[in-house]
């Protein structure tokens, strides 16, 4: 579900919906190619839809780097798991994950877009959010 | 207040049944505003919880509560998960091992805090905040266990009349108005089965 292969921030996508998330990415990866490290998680722990915060973990886990995370969530309980998520990272990690205010497709092309020409985690982050503000 | 390791498993075991029997009513009262997981997802968690003794009544009120918050945190999934395992995580974190009332009450009020903070939301938008901050206030107020469990249902029911502001619910509108909010239920059910058991172990 994840692949890391640069220094630029990394993007996680998190939807109730696996399929969701799966085809963000692809659209991400369409973008961005492998410039970017991404991850997506999606379905609660019986396979039926939600978000879990043990997936979300692994998920930023899997799109670390050192310049930061940017997380892409579609509906509430996909945003209340992952600020529990980042809130459960180690506390040198916590301050460089963010959850986005975005749509979570558009979000997390725009975002991906943006941390593939080297800018920094703030940066990404307000591409996201500005696009539809 | 002293609970031995018996008297924490039995409070344990309350609190999951109290889900439990009721996961198919909290999954129809989401199924009318909402996504229809809520008693699965409660249930999912409350399995965990069940799962973890007795062993998990080994450990002192205080840490058996934070890891019970902490197995609701990764089981639950939802917006429920983060909600109700941070209020169970915070009041293990400010109760000591043997707390009397008033370490009860500042606990809770602690909790109800972190809650609010986790779903940027208060009473009033029809959550299990509805059902929560008044049973806090009672608490705080020296309101007695039974007093405390009529206010819990209560407040459940008040919920029933008030439009969404916030969560899944709130997409529906005035649409939203008319149903019971199911947070507020499942709190109801846990802040029932508590005094319940409490009130027990205190006569016995």
């Amino acid at each position: 579900m994840s692949s890391s292969n640069s220094g630029n921030v990394g993007i996680v996508i998190v939807s109730h919906s696996p399929k969701i998330a799966e085809g963000a990415a692809d659209m991400v990866r369409q973008m961005v190619g492998n410039a970017v490290p991404l991850a997506w998680t999606g379905g609660d722990l019986d396979g039926g839809l939600g978000t879990n915060v043990a997936g979300i973990l692994e998920a930023i886990e899997g799109a670390w780097s050192p310049a930061g995370v940017a997380i892409l969530v579609d509906l509430g309980g996909a945003e209340t798991n992952s600020e529990m998520a980042v809130e459960m990272l180690p506390e040198d990690r916590r301050a460089r994950v963010v959850v986005c205010n975005a749509p979570v497709v558009e979000g997390a092309v725009i975002a991906a877009t943006e941390s593939s020409g080297g800018s920094p985690l703030a940066a990404v982050k307000r591409s996201a959010e500005e696009f539809y503000a | 207040m002293s609970l031995d390791r018996e008297a924490r498993e039995r409070l344990v075991r309350a609190l999951a049944q109290a889900v439990i029997a009721h996961a198919d009513e909290l999954t129809s009262l989401d199924s009318a505003i909402g996504d229809g997981d809520h008693g699965l997802n409660m249930k999912r968690g409350f399995d965990a919880v069940l799962a973890a003794l007795p062993s998990l009544a080994d450990k002192a009120l205080p840490e058996m509560l934070k890891a019970i918050g902490t197995t609701l945190v990764m089981k639950v999934g939802g917006a429920s998960g983060p909600l109700v395992g941070t209020f169970f995580m915070e009041l293990g974190k400010a109760l000591p091992e043997v707390p009397a009332r008033a370490d009860l009450a500042a606990a809770t009020d602690k909790a109800v805090t972190a809650v609010k903070a986790r779903g940027r939301s208060d009473a009033g938008q029809k959550t299990l905040l509805d059902v929560l901050v008044p049973v806090q206030t009672l608490l705080m107020e020296g309101g007695d266990a039974g007093a405390i469990a009529a206010e819990a249902s209560r407040a459940a029911d008040r919920t029933i009349p008030m439009l969404a502001i916030r969560g899944r619910a709130s997409f529906l509108g005035e649409r939203s108005i008319g149903h019971m909010d199911p947070g507020a239920r499942s709190a109801a059910l846990l802040i029932g089965a508590a005094v319940a058991t409490l009130v027990s172990e205190a006569k016995s």
